[in-house]
């Protein structure tokens, strides 16, 4: 395990110090007094490194990230998990807007809540299926633009004004799942609510991501599964299609 | 030449002016620290809450509004001016003398700083307008500025508060904190702006804050509807003059808060007005506001992305757009409100905040003095909920 002072360094200091640490070997590497230092993890390739953030990381953390566990100890800003493609963000804490932006695999959990456009763009292929669990509420704009994976949001905790998610929810999405524990209205999601209640079988789908955030944040997994959880799709597969095309 | 293959230069006798003739956005950063008790500290917090944002932006321009930095002088008009050349600034005093009694005027002073290039007459003067404290002194204060920034070639006043001044240029903003000695000022609210230009190069006039009265501005993002706000604002004889579109904010500020006394709610909701489809949704008295604002002040809707923060000297108020595309977060500690783009931003000068939040967009976060006018909490709330 290598320990790495970040405390003062400019972003481009510590992830050169990161790499180097990665490039000696290094398994585990804590990061102390971080704070703001963009692009955490950016670009690394292996599925055995752990890298343990004390201090809150900047904007894209984990961006284009390729296999690497990251456990953030605090919140996290804007722009985490931006189009990475394998490996797991743990976030003991709240997180920005845009977060799991263009990702296209891997996992990210996230403790608390969520800003804007959560998912926005996530896009699964062949083996690669992104997963996003959020255990408190998010605001406006989940799952834009959606193209594929699973996005999770457990509405431990609810916004000032009761809600578990915001307005314009899967605006543009054509892909993947949207799975919500709580109460939802027609008006936040463009559709009435009746009809998509998860069955037992969606919800089979989504049982390991609740157990690992269990696992990871302490909480009873049969407590949050014994709550009604909806599960959102795409209306079509095209939504732009007859909006460019004709 | 240019992209549209056309040389301005010599076809015609128009010579574009950056932001003025082309529009300018920014992708950019902000910050602000207020102490509610109006405990002064110095400008090296500010400028530490900055550098952690050095990213956001490119060195074409930063600026600082700092609350409670003259005192000893707070009684009077204290105009920031910007110079192009010694006739300018004859021509502006020849011009304040018929107004004011200038009580002070001197260098702003500066250090030297290897990466700052000056290229203006920096000066201020602390003037008496001569009158009792009325609403139409500020209006003629108003006036004054309107005049001196459109008639007087080369001379641009940056702030004309009383007890605050606004320090910007071409620079980074820990460049620019240092060139004008920022560590030797202090004040109990600092606003900071990190200037990302992307369309135009950056002028010393068109950095933020901008300000107006004891109002200034910082703000991170475009204002798509600068041209609508600029003819609304010239109906109530504000002239837009320094090619930055956040100049039409802070005389939006100036004319709902100030001129109309609305609260920093209701100008909220004029400026990041709700959807029809959430008005339609909201309760009757709520309704009607809103439709109110809407079909009164669409002239003053800021379209497009913005987070920004308000301030006067008895308030700080941070805002973002309403579909929240720039980032804003707030937090407080003891006395302090802070209000940044980024969390580091805050973190980085009080490592363990009571409390830190992203405000809904839309929805103003605004501190007040305890000892202001008017005894508020820090709110977060809707218009008139």
């Amino acid at each position: 395990m290598v320990r790495i002072d970040a405390g003062g360094l400019h972003y481009k200091v510590l992830n050169e110090k990161i790499w180097e640490a990665v490039d000696s070997g290094e398994k585990e590497i804590v990061l102390d007094n971080v704070c703001g230092q963009r692009y955490i993890g950016a670009g690394i390739k292996s599925r055995d490194i752990k890298i343990e953030i004390n201090g809150v990381p900047g904007n894209d953390l984990g961006a284009f990230m390729d296999g690497p566990t990251i456990i953030v100890n605090s919140n996290c800003q804007d722009g985490t998990g931006n189009t990475m493609n394998d490996g797991k963000i743990i976030i003991n804490g709240d997180c920005g807007d845009i977060l799991g932006f263009s990702m296209r695999g891997g996992q990210i959990y996230v403790k608390g809540n969520a800003g804007y456009r959560v998912g926005i763009h996530m896009k699964s292929y062949k083996d690669n299926f992104p997963v996003l669990v959020i255990g408190g509420f998010v605001r406006d704009f989940l799952g834009e633009y959606m193209a594929g994976g699973i996005l999770i949001v457990l509405g431990l905790e609810k916004d000032r004004d009761g809600k578990v998610i915001g307005n314009f929810v899967k605006t543009g999405m054509h892909g993947g799942e949207i799975f919500i524990r709580g109460e939802i209205e027609e008006r936040q999601i463009g559709e009435k609510t009746e009809d998509l209640l998860a069955t037992e079988e969606d919800l089979l789908r989504i049982e390991p991501y609740v157990k690992e955030y269990c696992e990871l944040f302490k909480y009873d997994y049969a407590e949050i599964m014994n709550e009604k959880f909806y599960k959102l799709k795409p209306l079509t597969h095209r939504p732009y299609g007859r909006l460019y095309a004709y | 030449m240019n992209r549209f293959n056309v040389d301005y230069y010599s076809a015609s006798s128009f010579i574009p002016i950056p932001d003025k003739d082309y529009r300018i956005s920014s992708a950019c950063g902000i910050s602000g620290i207020m102490n509610r008790s109006g405990r002064s500290f110095n400008g090296e917090m500010i400028m530490k809450s900055m550098e952690i944002m050095h990213e956001r932006g490119n060195g074409l321009g930063a600026g600082f509004a700092a609350y409670g930095i003259y005192p000893h002088l707070k009684g009077f008009y204290c105009f920031h001016m910007l110079y192009d050349d010694e006739f300018a600034k004859e021509e502006t005093e020849e011009f304040l003398k018929k107004k004011y009694r200038i009580i002070e005027s001197e260098p702003i002073p500066t250090r030297k700083n290897p990466r700052i290039k000056e290229v203006h007459i920096l000066w201020r003067y602390f003037l008496d307008a001569g009158f009792a404290e009325t609403s139409s002194e500020e209006d003629e204060v108003v006036s004054t500025v309107m005049f001196i920034n459109e008639k007087i070639k080369g001379a641009f006043v940056v702030s004309s508060g009383k007890n605050m001044g606004i320090f910007k240029g071409v620079g980074y903003p820990e460049d620019i904190g240092d060139f004008y000695r920022l560590d030797e000022y202090s004040g109990y609210i600092w606003t900071a702006h990190n200037r990302f230009p992307t369309n135009t190069s950056g002028w010393w006039g068109g950095a933020h804050p901008f300000g107006i009265l004891n109002w200034s501005v910082v703000h991170n993002g475009e204002i798509s509807s600068y041209g609508i706000n600029r003819r609304f604002l010239e109906n109530y004889g504000y002239k837009c003059t320094l090619s930055t579109d956040t100049e039409v904010i802070a005389y939006l500020v100036d004319l709902f808060m100030r001129k109309m006394k609305y609260s920093h709610r209701v100008t909220s909701k004029i400026f990041a007005a709700p959807f029809w489809s959430e008005i339609d949704n909201a309760p009757e008295n709520e309704k009607n506001l809103y439709t109110a604002l809407r079909m009164n002040y669409g002239g003053a809707l800021l379209n497009g992305p913005f987070a920004i923060i308000v301030a006067n000297n008895q308030m700080m108020m941070g805002l973002s757009d309403r579909i929240k595309l720039r980032p804003l977060v707030a937090a407080t500690k003891d006395d302090f409100l802070f209000i940044a783009s980024e969390e580091a931003a805050i973190r980085v000068v009080c490592k363990d905040p009571q409390k830190i939040w992203s405000p809904k967009a839309g929805e103003p976060i605004a501190g007040f003095l305890y000892s202001g006018n008017r005894e508020e909490k820090i709110t977060e709330t809707v218009a008139l909920r």
